[in-house]
């Protein structure tokens, strides 16, 4: 356990295993070697696919442009969160989250190539270019977005469970937002419409300590998730950095939303080593020293990989493997983001309108846009 | 053909949608038990079920946000807004997250929602109530803006709303919701971005819509008898899409145009028109574009006063003189 395997050597190694083992709730015990080994592939491939995106925003390209434009908000340290909640999907559960969606994306299965070339602005990428970091969205994967408006997105995520509901179908939607966006009145409405009509979402507050730069303390009165309270709705709350316990608590709420169609809150306490944005100097509203505890004692990647070796499913040789495949896998979605082409001028009237899109289907007349 | 209300004419078209088509839900504050604020839905509940006809909380960007996450998986929510005024608080919803998901996802995802409700002044109810935001909510690409002025065309395109895959929004009238108008039988629609001239004239084209349009055939008949001038009326029926085309026709055949609006002036859907009339009908122009809109300023709750505030048929007849002269 104290040998630190080379493949993760620039992330320090002190993590222990903590004192609850959620390895052994039933939903984790039923684990395969290898759908354990996929959870860590993934948190993996998420955390090496923004290093590169960073590296590519503070980069060039071939002609000395930009790479990334805009805002870049890393989910680095925060990857056992979206990897546990949806690594339990089934095929009705749906997905939607706010502008820190990279980890999501990839968490529910997305592309990392569409996903790096979006960031590059490019015709192949997930939204064509037209939507950016913030705006990811795979509807085929049931993943709505990637929303920019903090706390925006949840009345529709409320609306996803709604529409699950009135079709008759089993499953449940997954809510995300930070903890910012608690503060949000159409967080509210949406908390007591889904309790009030009985709908299968589950709200995910992802508890990072921080709303850009301000802490918990300076911006939210009680504890976030206890607000599920006042609508009479359950909650629970999990530490985020195992990836075990995130999906131990999940599959409780997400069994409650699709089997009694009822909502839940849960916050699950997480961190994240980089700046708000890539523009974030972070250096005004927290300690280096704070960012290191985590690093060193509680960085999801870490906790994952020390339990998997201790379990005898992972060996060092496989950990370097994996880590090798996920550096390369972002290098070349980074060598397909950039021999895409951007889209054209042509490209910006387009998907505007599913009218305009399909003008053999058309039914309306007269002019859709001005000039 | 029978004669029924602009109010009854929005319930046939919501009931033969609901029939229609299972996907379609109607939803808002006091739309089920209460039968609708403005008695639209009158029935709907008895009819349909609570299921189809859903009361809501005081929360509307809770509840249209609802609907656009579930238009996102293939519901058609009809949503009733009390007030159109109310939007304000639920212009993220509206504008942000129905406007913009298809173009943000790269096309991927349509947003069939239709929100509808009352836009106007005119009901003594102040400024906080009296807002008609058609030109900001038409500003917005992705979306598409609906204001009928009659019973029939209310009923016929509230039905292509319905259908339709874009979000549209459809502005009704509080004081129209009473008015009489020949709705025949049998199914009908009427497609989005198609004008409609309400009244044929040679000396001047009034560009028009809403109860504007009832106001400018009011005027246009007062102006043919007392001062021989013979108005056309353009109804414009939809926003967004735009038919400009008989606008263009229009114009190019009276050689004049008024544009009658209730909007506050600046930067309002006449604006708008009289640009693009300036740039592409110029040298058909007789004189400088008129435009009549509301006085600018809040909605004064004053009765009288009110109605002064507002395009009405005095107000049209005065400002065609002025066009004319
Ligand atoms: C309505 C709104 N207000 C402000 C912003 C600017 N903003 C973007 S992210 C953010 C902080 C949100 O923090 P949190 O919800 O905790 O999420 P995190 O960034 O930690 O993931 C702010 C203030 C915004 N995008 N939307
Ligand atoms: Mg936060």
């Amino acid at each position: 356990m104290s040998k630190k395997p080379s493949a993760i050597a620039d992330i320090k190694a002190e993590s222990a295993v903590k004192a609850t083992d959620y390895a052994l709730a039933p939903i984790n015990a039923a684990l395969s070697s290898t759908q354990r080994i996929e959870l860590y592939r993934t948190m993996i491939r998420i955390r090496r696919f923004e290093e590169r995106s960073l590296r590519a925003y503070q980069g060039k390209n071939p002609s000395g442009g930009t790479n990334i434009g805009g805002f870049l908000h890393l989910y680095i340290g925060q990857e056992a969160v979206a990897v546990g909640c949806c690594s339990l999907m089934g095929k009705n559960d749906h997905v939607i989250t706010a502008y820190r969606d990279h980890g999501h994306a990839i968490a529910v299965g997305m592309d990392t190539k569409p996903l790096m070339a979006e960031l590059y602005g490019k015709i192949t990428g997930c939204s064509k270019g037209k939507g950016g970091s913030m705006h990811y969205f795979a509807p085929d994967k049931n993943f709505w977005g990637g929303h920019g408006i903090v706390g925006g997105q949840i009345p529709l995520g409320t609306g996803l469970a709604y529409a699950l509901k009135y079709q008759g179908k089993k499953g449940a939607a997954m809510a995300f937002m930070g903890d910012g966006a608690v503060n949000q009145g159409a967080v509210h409405e949406a908390y007591n419409l889904a309790s009030l009509w009985n709908l299968p979402v589950v709200f995910v507050i992802e508890n990072n300590g921080y709303s850009m730069g301000t802490s918990q303390a300076r911006s939210s009165a009680g504890q976030l998730a206890k607000r599920a309270e006042g609508y009479n709705m359950t909650w629970g709350q999990c530490d985020g950095h195992d990836v075990y316990e995130v999906r131990a608590l999940m599959d409780k709420h997400l069994t409650l939303a699709r089997e009694q169609s009822r909502p839940s809150t849960v916050e699950i306490d997480t961190y994240r080593y980089r700046g708000h944005s890539v523009a974030d100097p972070d250096n005004t509203y927290r300690t280096k020293t704070e960012i290191e505890e985590y690093r060193n004692k509680k960085d999801p990647i870490q906790v994952s990989l020390h339990k998997l070796l201790a379990e005898g499913v992972l060996t060092e040789t496989l950990a370097d493997q994996i880590d090798a495949e996920a550096r390369a896998e972002a290098e070349s979605a980074a060598e397909f983001a950039d021999a895409s082409p951007y889209p054209t001028p042509d490209d910006i009237q387009k998907d505007v309108y599913w009218e305009s899109d399909h003008p053999a289907q058309r039914k309306s007349e007269g002019r859709l846009f001005f000039d | 053909m029978p004669q029924i209300t602009y109010r009854e004419a929005i319930r046939h078209a919501l009931a033969e949608e609901l029939t229609r088509d299972p996907n379609v839900v109607v939803m808002g504050e006091e739309v089920a038990q209460f039968n609708g604020a403005y008695k639209v839905t009158d029935g709907l509940l008895a009819t349909f079920g609570p299921t189809r006809i859903v009361d809501t909380p005081i929360s509307e960007a809770g509840f249209i946000g609802l609907g656009v996450g579930a238009s996102m998986l293939g519901i058609r929510p009809v949503m009733e807004l009390m007030f159109w005024s109310f939007y304000s608080v639920a212009f993220d919803q509206i504008l942000n997250n129905a406007a913009n998901v298809r173009y943000m996802s790269g096309g991927q995802i349509n947003c069939p929602i239709v929100i509808r409700g009352p836009a106007n002044g005119g009901t003594n109810v102040g400024a906080t109530h009296s807002h008609t935001p058609e030109n900001v909510l038409a500003n917005h690409p992705g979306v598409k803006v609906v204001v009928p002025a009659t019973a029939y065309d209310a009923k016929g395109l509230l039905k292509s709303a319905i259908r339709d895959n874009d979000p549209v929004f459809f502005l009704e009238n509080t004081i129209l919701y009473g008015d009489k108008g020949e709705v025949p039988e049998a199914e009908y629609v009427i497609p989005l971005g198609k004008a409609d001239i309400k009244r044929v004239g040679a000396d001047l084209t009034i560009v028009t819509y809403g109860r504007c349009v009832i106001h400018s055939l009011k005027a246009a008949e007062v102006l043919e008898k007392d001062h021989g001038i013979s108005v056309e009326v353009v109804d414009l029926r939809t926003i967004r899409p735009l038919d400009f085309d008989t606008v263009l026709a229009s114009v190019k055949k009276t050689n004049r145009v008024l544009i009658v609006e209730e909007q506050k002036p600046f930067a309002s859907v006449g604006t708008q028109l009289a640009y693009m009339i300036q740039r592409e009908a110029f040298d058909d122009l007789d004189g400088p574009i008129h435009r009549l809109a509301t006085i600018d300023a809040p909605a004064i709750y004053s009765p009288p006063v009110e109605t002064e505030q507002l395009p009405n048929p005095g107000r049209v007849i005065k400002a065609v003189l002025a066009a004319m002269a």
